[in-house]
């Protein structure tokens, strides 16, 4: 297969293109600072909500720990980044976050993942809260109060660069052999394991693929938002990007990326009320549950609406 | 020794509101193999009407009490009404998904109504302290005990006694077949979170008196522990969740007191991963091999 296929042109120009609008805006001054940082939290979100569908979505194993992982790159990219203030640091930066953060998503994997379901949701949630008070008591960390005072190299481009490129890096995983036998696990565990998948590794991949790509938003974010606490990376962070994995639809990446954007533009009206955007967001999720437990787009992706195959005609797929 | 002494005597008292609460998560576990999150929350709310049955109403322990517990059953009622009864047939990973929703819900729909800031509770109960030798045991921590004994007694007796109680132990083993016994499953299962949320309800009261704060969050980490709670005592075992609350309860006074209070929540944690990696059923759960 051709790499530079119509499809691919077409794609790759309307990135470029909406990256050029979105700078040209930028540069010219008609985007001000609070567009700007709802664009960057829509870049971050897009990131973790991949990320946490690959695990989640597409592999079936049910994770609520994804903040842990974010906050792993967040502290280890804050830390190289304010000894190097320099582009090279920060990016030297993001890529120990992403893999510190890939390997202790390993090592978390290999016990927790034997865990099915529920167990599981409580093993990664409970990872997540010892990473948390890891944090919270480390020197290095400064504990409660955080690091402040990181440099700031995040921007636009950068964000553009590592959400694409992380969109596309899962897209193409998932095509992959490795990718098809996650989406197996998912569909049936057993059957997978019974066709002569090695369930166990699959799972762990996926998991350290999803950490990663955590760690990378998390460094993102560090770099972006000048002060990380530990408490910014808790429990509710994790349901945040939970929630939007859940509206776009579990296993598929389209939906995260809408969902991603369609959150992060109501959270932007609903700004002025904390507590109520707390409200629609849980009402919102059982309400989704409740009618729509697929999510928006159920397991289909935006080109399969367009594509001449019957996207409703899929057989039910179910994760557990 | 005097001060290990101490420690346990306040290990077994926070264990037992733990209990209290693993009660409710380990009933509703074994009956619809779910992990009702909103739990946690039903305690947060339990602890608020007690707060406004003895604040605004002036009542005493006891009236607040029943009244929490009586609110707190209703609330469980109309949850599982609500939230759950819809998803009775979907994946169990929508139903933990909505939990979730639930439990974010109650504890923004309360901040909005009450606000955000901690309230203080009144004082019920009087000061005084009681001295064994060095240990201490204050007038709450016996209330805290006495109270926790006295409904795990009564649990006992109604679901190994009674009609209802056989119906739901009915209903956990096999649904269908319950059914079919002309066991009404719905209404079992609303017993089963009316129970369960009632003793949520007088957890909610206990931790008011011996904390003396309550806060819209508060239900979040008891409610993640009590859950360890019953994941250790074997999920689904009644007896298992009295004998986990306790052990997490004592485990946490420990490293507080022994260690640093700051790893407080980190070990109950670690505890619970050791569990689920080395007996993945608890210690009283029973084994049940995967099927095609």
């Amino acid at each position: 297969m051709k790499a530079l296929t119509k499809k691919n042109l077409l794609i790759l120009g309307s990135i470029l293109l909406s990256f050029a609008i979105v700078q040209g805006l930028i540069m010219a001054g008609l985007l001000n600072a609070f567009y700007e940082i709802t664009l960057a939290t829509i870049c971050i979100n897009i990131i973790l909500a991949v990320s946490l569908n690959l695990v989640t979505g597409f592999t079936g194993q049910f994770s609520l720990g994804h903040a842990g992982f974010m906050s792993i790159g967040a502290y280890v990219c804050a830390i190289i980044n304010m000894e190097m203030r320099s582009t090279s640091g920060f990016l030297l930066g993001i890529f120990a976050g992403a893999i510190a953060a890939g390997l202790v998503g390993i090592l978390i994997g290999i016990p927790t993942l034997r865990l099915k379901g529920d167990y599981l949701a409580i093993a990664t949630l409970g990872m997540a809260e010892i990473i948390r008070v890891l944090f919270l008591n480390m020197e290095i960390t400064n504990g409660a109060a955080g690091l402040s005072g990181i440099p700031r190299f995040t921007n636009w481009p950068w964000l553009c660069l590592f959400t694409v490129a992380t969109v596309v890096l899962i897209n193409n995983f998932l095509h992959s052999s490795p990718g098809r036998a996650c989406i197996s696990i998912r569909e049936d565990e057993i059957a997978a394991e019974s066709m002569g998948i090695n369930t166990t590794k699959y799972k762990v991949m996926a998991f350290a693929i999803g950490a990663f790509f955590a760690g990378t938003a998390g460094a993102l974010y560090s770099s972006y938002f000048y002060i990380i606490q530990p408490g910014r990376f808790d429990f509710l962070k994790s349901i945040d990007i939970l929630v939007i994995v859940v509206l776009g639809g579990l296993g598929s990446m389209t939906g995260s990326i809408f969902a991603a954007i369609l959150l992060a533009i109501l959270t932007t009206f609903l700004q002025s009320f904390t507590a109520v955007r707390m409200i629609v967001y849980a009402a919102l999720l059982v309400i989704i549950m409740i009618f729509r437990p697929k999510g928006l787009m159920g397991t289909t992706e935006i080109n399969d609406l367009f594509s001449r195959r019957p996207f409703f005609g899929k057989k039910d797929e179910r994760i557990e | 020794m005097d001060q290990f002494l101490q420690q346990m005597v306040n290990g077994i008292s926070l264990g037992s509101i733990y209990a209290l609460i693993a009660l409710g998560y380990t009933m509703v576990y074994g009956i619809i193999k779910l992990i009702n999150f909103a739990h946690g929350d039903v305690y947060m709310i339990g602890a608020y009407v007690g707060f406004a049955a003895t604040t605004y109403a002036q009542l005493g322990f006891f009236a607040a009490m029943v009244i929490s517990m009586v609110s707190c059953a209703l609330l469980g009622i109309i949850i599982e009404r609500i939230a759950y009864k819809p998803l009775r047939t979907s994946t169990r990973i929508a139903v933990l998904i909505t939990a979730i929703g639930v439990s974010l819900l109650l504890e923004y729909v309360m901040m909005f109504f009450v606000g955000a800031e901690v309230k203080s509770y009144p004082q019920l109960l009087s000061q005084k302290v009681f001295n064994f030798g060095a240990v201490q045991i204050n007038m709450q921590q016996i209330y805290i005990i006495a109270t926790a004994v006295a409904l795990m007694v009564l649990l006992q007796y109604i679901v190994h006694r009674t009609k209802t109680g056989k119906a739901m132990r009915a209903v956990s083993i096999d649904p269908d077949a319950a059914q079919l016994m002309g066991i009404k499953v719905d209404r079992t299962i609303s017993i089963t979170f009316a129970i369960g949320s009632a003793f949520a309800g007088a957890a909610g009261v206990l931790v008011g008196i011996y904390y003396n704060s309550i806060n819209p969050l508060m239900g979040i980490m008891p409610g993640l522990k009590a859950f360890v709670a019953a994941v250790f005592g074997g999920i689904g075992s009644i007896p298992g969740a009295m004998i986990g609350g306790l052990s997490i309860g004592v485990l946490e006074t420990l490293v507080s007191g022994y260690g640093n209070s700051m790893y407080r929540d980190a070990a109950v944690f670690a505890f619970l991963i050791i569990i689920l990696i080395l007996k993945p059923t608890g210690l009283l759960g029973k084994n049940t091999r995967e099927k095609v």
